[in-house]
């Protein structure tokens, strides 16, 4: 079984389709994301990336197709069957989507309501150290209306791991922030994706994002991000890029490729 | 013709959606987990809350329909009936059916912005996503909150209305206190209180499921989230009165 999940990649998208009222919003959509993999979504708004995640956390159901999760099949599962799969990813969604009505600790610590084999002390320890990570600890008892924009993500970034996922979903986690809390952002997904190791699908508008994502690594003995390509010595940061257009794949592939190509859809996205 | 077909089917398939969301609102009632302070939460704000509305307009339902009988009654000199049309009036139809009005107007709307927010903000995604069941969690705490304080509000609402119909008497219709509180106590029949008390409880799951439903089904933003409450107060307060009829109807053929 052990086997069987790791030879079985993370995500695996088979002629996924899905529409709205009568509107395709993707058709036929396949792809693979490793294990260890990033994967960064770029595609103008209304193309379906954020759709494409909640195809991947079940909270959407495809029209046609296949997804497999971990190795196990999605498609057609009941809310109460999905909640396995589902405690094995962390979603961040686009404005954060904290509890108004709960506390910062309350909101991080959610999804351990759930999970009677996780102690009180021991859960408590996890929030803490989740609001550690994203440097937040100071705002355990504050409530979402206290926090800015940017705090507010970050939170949003804590909760998604605070049950240490095996896959991470970004939803344009820097969408509306200014750049330099935008940076802030990237920097704690890349923190989070070298320390871990976790799988990830990063839905974004911003291509300096993306960039960002595939040319820098966090090095853990020095507690810093750095270029991955620094003259002769290159450090893979597996990430590969995934374009939508109107539904469906325009490209999919890795930096280098994407810039060499001529389309003039893809083109616009590198301007 | 399609456009026809296309409202005829949207109309049909939001049937079908209210019908299975009670039903799993329900079912949620026996089924773990349950969210006790939710319920409790929810009971403070739909009971507790409601107090001041439901108070105000007992009490002055009661006093102006003691005023518009004892005009009618003088008619035929028996102003000391009075009491009896009051407290009647109040505990088969108007207590119910103005409580729930009330509630509605103030719940409905309160529910259907508060989860139309949550829906737009994704946060009921975000619920799911972390392994709960946004209908557990939301609808059937309301639900039961609102079962459990509606019959509670309406018993509040006919007491002060029958202590409004009392101020009128004693102050404008110069009637005897014992007279009105006498005529008020031996009118009232054991069908009365269960008429009066099955009425709220019915309506309670309108005024639930009703908010509930456009707070859930809330699409297009915050523009979205402002249709859904009037839609919510609109629909609620329509069910109400039309089901009202009705069972005002099964009641009186059943017990006669």
């Amino acid at each position: 079984m052990e086997q069987a999940l790791t030879a079985s990649p993370a995500v695996e998208f088979n002629g996924v389709s899905l529409g709205f009222d009568g509107k395709t919003v993707l058709e036929g959509i396949s792809f693979r994301l490793e294990h260890g993999e990033t994967k960064v979504i770029l595609g103008a708004s209304g193309s379906g990336k954020s759709v494409l995640l909640k195809l991947t956390m079940g909270l959407l159901q495809p029209d046609g197709g296949r997804i497999f999760v971990l190795g196990e099949e999605i498609t057609g599962r009941s809310e109460e069957d999905l909640l396995p799969i589902r405690q094995q990813i962390g979603m961040v969604f686009q404005e954060g989507a904290l509890f108004d009505s709960l506390t910062v600790g309350e909101n991080v610590g959610y999804a351990f309501g759930r999970m009677p084999e996780v102690a009180p002390e021991e859960a408590d320890r996890r929030v803490r150290e989740a609001l550690r990570f994203v440097e937040l600890e100071h705002t355990l008892e504050l409530y979402p209306s206290e926090l800015s924009g940017g705090m507010r993500r970050r939170v949003a970034i804590a909760r998604a791991l605070v049950s240490n996922p095996r896959i991470m979903l970004y939803d344009s986690p820097t969408a509306g922030l200014d750049p330099i809390t935008a940076q802030h952002i990237v920097a704690l997904v890349i923190k989070q994706r070298d320390l871990s190791g976790v799988s990830s699908l990063l839905v974004t508008h911003r291509l300096q994002d993306a960039f960002e994502m595939a040319g820098f690594y966090y090095d853990g003995a020095g507690g810093k991000l750095m270029p991955a390509f620094d003259g002769a010595q290159g450090h893979d940061t597996r990430t590969r890029f995934l374009v939508l257009r109107e539904g469906e794949i325009a490209f999919h592939g890795a930096l280098q490729e994407l810039i060499a190509q001529p389309d003039p859809y893809l083109q616009k996205f590198l301007a | 013709m399609g456009l026809l077909n296309d409202i005829a089917k949207e109309r049909v398939l939001a049937v079908q959606e209210f019908t299975t969301l009670g039903a799993r609102a329900f079912r949620n009632v026996f089924r773990t987990p349950h969210y006790a302070v939710d319920i409790v939460r929810q009971m403070d704000f739909i009971g507790v809350g409601s107090l001041p509305i439901v108070i105000l307009t007992g009490f002055f339902t009661g006093a102006v329909l003691a005023l518009q009988m004892s005009k009618t009654l003088t008619t035929f000199g028996e102003t000391s009936l009075t009491g009896q049309l009051v407290m009647l009036s109040l505990v088969r139809e108007l207590g119910p059916v103005l409580t729930s009005l009330m509630v509605a107007g103030r719940n409905s709307s309160g529910i259907a912005s508060e989860l139309g927010s949550m829906v737009v903000s994704e946060q009921i995604d975000a619920m799911r996503a972390l392994g709960t069941d946004p209908g557990k969690k939301l609808v059937t705490p309301r639900l039961v909150a609102t079962v459990v304080m509606l019959p509670m509000l309406t018993i509040i609402a006919d007491f002060m209305g029958l202590l409004g119909g009392f101020a009128t008497s004693f102050f404008f219709i110069r009637l005897n206190p014992s007279q009105y509180w006498y005529s008020a106590y031996h009118a009232l029949e054991m069908e009365d209180v269960f008429q009066g008390l099955l009425k709220p409880f019915v309506f309670a799951f309108i005024v639930a499921l009703v908010g509930c439903y456009y707070g859930l089904t809330t699409r297009g933003g915050t523009e979205g989230v402002g249709r859904a409450t009037t839609q919510a107060v609109v629909a609620a307060s329509v069910m109400i009165l039309i089901s009202d009829f009705f069972l005002t109807k099964i009641i009186l053929a059943v017990l006669g």
